[in-house]
């Protein structure tokens, strides 16, 4: 009846019981409060069901930013390890345990930390950038988010019932298969995988065609900002990738539901295979959390720099260069293969070769801010953070990139302080930067710079104290994923000044926490108008808060930098249509249901209780009917109710 | 207003459209690595039978002459949706039902004869790949048939509304781009399977 589930999945040691229960209680005193303040209502109808992308984005922030505390706990843990317990038999963690560790901190750091931001900021900012007033599928939009809280949810289960993986977080086979890893580790991790890809696949399209049909009439493409220019270039990746996930991930489950043999060592199956295609992927998911965060960034430093950004063009260009080549080069992930010398040769001045539009990016940021008036306030800081760090894994990538030096560090912790380098360095502070700056946006109040500044200078000084040490052990020898070394080798103390790193990273994390926490509570004294940072693009040219229809007239674009131009004395303003009543989508529960749906028949094929995994499945396709064949879906606002809406957002906010 | 709900009937069936096409690309990634990985196993036979033992060319044969038919009445069946000419669209999507189903019926067949040989997909990589490929494509043409089932039964119920058209236009470049991806294992699978080397 219940598969492979029995009381035996529970947890027995300390550490995860201890996670579960902390996780346990967090999420009661949620529903606690929530029934207390009787806010159950509220949560439903204003979030939970709706369709408006601004709050859809919220929600992904929030999941990701959980989730984010709960991979750096992961991290500290595999730190506190190898600092302290490495060399003796006697640490609280053991091998079987700290492979679970690793792999999901791999695991939720990529998928549910970095996509959940991507995705969150891509909800706030593209309708408003483009002059939109919603996404082109809002229902679609709901259910790849619920989608993405399936796997989430799915992953964290893995905590409190059976396992997780302990094949790392890409799962090479034969490792991952039924012959190595019997259990129900490996099968958390593809359906956690599967279930959130499917969502960002179907996002992916969403944003795809939200951008190229509901742009603002007059935003040609070369007057587009920049930042949507990223984020074409992201989902373009994300829409040729993920099916290539997709494919992989089922394949790597059928080898182990039903017997077949894709990657097994025996039978005439091929593990390199695997390796290919989950790279073929996974080269270009690098790109895909990178590409927003230079997106950030190129808003970030005209504005800050109060000039425009140098080389629009020449951006764009490289943007686009990034997202063709990063299809190009994902066997040097596995130079070691031994395909031969040829295409080894290839595989690498491709990789090179990705290195100059990157170079060329960061020279027209630094043009941008040459002779501007620059103020160095958080976004900004975390920019040049980013600057220095991300050019320093940039370099050991160039490094790695040459097929003899990649046979000596390969799969040692250079490769791992690489990739953090790119990753933390990138991705995370072009994050940070991006929810510092648009946060007034969607709240009206700003964050604390004193503490935003702190919080900084402990990540990036936590930073190189985690990782710069790596370096040096990779070069030494020591491979990623171990637990343990012997004394003689000398790498504690090094070890040691990367667990510190990670102490002051987690310093930098409470002062983040404190900041957001400080700047809600004197939110009356931070509070700042609709445009506080002198904005050049659309978003900043709404009231703040921004109405549920983001602009009630669609007035004509005519410039690149277009709110720019318009505050500009003497500018000619483009008459504005006259108002006409708006359409927008009403709530619905569909996503909630076929979220929860696939999170069920995830959870019974991880456990192979075949029947529940098939009454879900009718079910959600009948769920899916459903949706297609509603009518009325959508609610009309009247003009009369425009205008009073704008007088009231308006007269809040002058 | 009716020139703006047609402006916004415009927009909805473009963007709806240009939605679906993007989705068919991606569909095509997945089908282009399920091929890749076709190629690649298909000599890991481990001691089993290779594509030149067991692929039967007439069934074949016999499969892409039904689904081609299948596509042209789906073809002929958009061209009565044109004139709404409610009868003429019933009998050929009826038609594209049938010969759909004739289909499945004989990929089926084909499968379970495989299997009843001892050729099942646990027998071998190469066999792996062969029931994987095929079958996603067979399942993708199941869920086509479920898709049409679900349109007609609204066809009788609402009549041409604007949605249904939309959704019989973008089930006829779903049922097309299936055609093109069975061109595609028809040749890589069969023909160049037999195909003595």
């Amino acid at each position: 009846m219940w598969g492979r589930l029995s009381l035996d999945a529970l947890p027995h040691d300390m550490i995860t019981i201890g996670g579960v229960v902390g996780g346990g209680l967090a999420l009661l005193a949620a529903v606690a409060a929530l029934t207390y303040f009787k806010k159950w209502r509220w949560l439903w109808t204003n979030w939970l069901t709706s369709l408006d992308p601004k709050k859809i984005g919220v929600m992904y922030l929030v999941v990701a930013t959980i989730m984010l505390l709960r991979g750096l706990a992961d991290a500290s843990m595999l730190r506190a390890q190898q600092a302290i317990f490495a060399t003796s038999d006697a640490g609280p963690i053991s091998s079987d345990m700290f492979q679970q560790v690793f792999s999901a901190h791999g695991t939720i750091m990529i998928f549910f930390v970095a996509m959940g931001a991507l995705f969150g900021l891509l909800n706030l900012i593209v309708p408003l950038q483009i002059g939109s007033r919603d996404v082109a599928f809002p229902m679609l939009n709901s259910i790849s988010f619920w989608l993405f809280v399936a796997g989430m949810v799915l992953m964290n289960v893995s905590l409190a019932v059976g396992e997780f993986s302990t094949a790392g977080w890409l799962a090479y086979p034969p490792l991952s298969g039924l012959e190595y890893s019997p259990g129900t580790g490996v099968d958390y991790w593809i359906w956690s995988l599967q279930i959130a890809g499917i969502g960002s696949l179907l996002s992916g399209i969403n944003f795809l065609i939200t951008i190229f049909t509901l742009r603002r009439p007059g935003m040609t493409l070369k007057k587009m900002p920049i930042f949507i220019w990223a984020v074409i270039g992201c989902l373009l990746l994300v829409a040729f990738a993920f099916p290539i996930l997709t494919a992989t991930l089922s394949l790597l489950s059928l080898d182990r539901t039903i017997g077949t043999h894709f990657f097994t060592s025996t039978m005439g199956g091929n593990p390199m295979m695997y390796v290919n295609l989950i790279w073929a992927w996974g080269h270009p998911e690098v790109y895909i959390l990178v590409l927003p965060a230079f997106g950030i960034f190129s808003e970030i430093v005209p504005v800050f720099s109060k000039k425009r950004l140098f080389g629009y063009t020449s951006m764009v260009v490289a943007l686009m260069a990034i997202t063709i080549l990063s299809f190009t080069v994902w066997l040097h992930h596995f130079f070691t293969m031994g395909a031969g010398a040829n295409v080894n040769a290839f595989f690498g001045i491709m990789t090179m070769v990705i290195a100059i539009p990157t170079g060329v990016k960061v020279f027209n940021w630094i043009f941008t801010m040459f002779r501007g008036r620059v103020t160095f306030a958080t976004p900004m800081l975390w920019f040049m953070g980013f600057v220095v760090t991300f050019t320093i894994g940039g370099l050991t990538g160039v490094l790695l990139a040459v097929p003899g030096i990649d046979f000596q560090v390969h799969n040692s912790l250079f490769l791992v302080a690489h990739f953090h380098n790119m990753i933390i360095g990138g991705v995370l502070f072009g994050f940070f930067a991006g929810v510092t700056y648009w946060w007034p946006k969607f709240t009206g109040f700003r964050l604390h710079e004193g503490l935003g500044k702190i919080a900084f200078w402990c990540w990036l000084i936590g930073f190189m104290l985690a990782f710069l040490p790596l370096y040096a052990l990779g070069l030494m020898g020591a491979a990623r994923r171990i637990d343990g070394y012997d004394a003689s080798l000398g790498w504690q103390e090094l070890f040691v000044v990367a667990g510190i790193g990670m102490l002051v990273i987690l310093v930098g994390v409470l002062f983040q926490v404190l900041q957001v926490a400080y700047s809600v509570w004197k939110r009356r004294e931070l509070r700042v108008g609709s445009d506080p940072w002198g904005g050049r693009t659309l978003e900043w040219s709404t009231s703040t808060p921004i109405a549920e229809y983001n602009f009630a007239q669609l007035t004509p674009v005519t410039h690149r930098d277009e709110f720019w131009e318009q505050k500009r004395p003497g500018h000619n303003k483009q008459a504005a249509p006259a108002l006409t009543s708006i359409q927008v989508p009403k709530n619905t529960s569909l996503g909630i249901v076929i979220g929860m749906l696939a999170g069920v028949i995830g959870f019974a094929i991880i456990w192979h209780i075949w029947w529940l995994a098939f009454v879900c499945l009718v079910a959600t396709i009948v769920t899916v009917i459903v949706a297609t064949l509603r009518e009325d879906t959508e609610r009309i606002i009247t003009v009369d109710e425009i205008v009073e809406t704008e007088k009231r957002l308006r007269g809040a906010t002058s | 207003m009716s020139t703006l709900a047609l402006r916004d009937l415009k927009l909805l069936n473009f963007k709806t459209n240009s939605g679906f096409w993007l989705y068919l690309m991606t569909d095509c990634i997945l089908f282009a690595s399920l091929f890749a990985t076709y190629i690649v196993l298909h000599g890991g036979t481990a001691g089993g039978p290779t594509s030149r033992d067991i692929f039967e060319l007439p069934m074949a044969l016999t499969e892409t002459i039904i689904l081609l038919t299948s596509s042209f009445t789906c073809g002929l069946a958009l061209l009565a949706l044109r004139q709404e000419n409610l009868k003429q669209l019933v009998v050929w999507l009826g038609v594209t039902y049938v010969l759909g189903i004739a289909f499945l019926t004989i990929e089926l067949t084909e499968f379970s004869s495989l299997i009843q040989a001892g050729h099942g997909w646990q027998q071998s990589a190469f066999l792996s790949a062969f029931f994987t490929l095929v079958g996603t494509h067979g399942l993708h043409i199941f869920i086509g048939l479920l898709w049409l089932f679900t349109m007609v039964i609204v066809l009788f119920k609402r009549g041409f509304t604007p949605k249904l058209k939309r959704q019989l236009g973008l089930f006829a470049l779903f049922w097309h781009f299936l055609d093109l991806v069975w061109i595609f294992i028809f040749t890589v699978v069969y023909l160049m399977g037999v195909m003595p080397s």
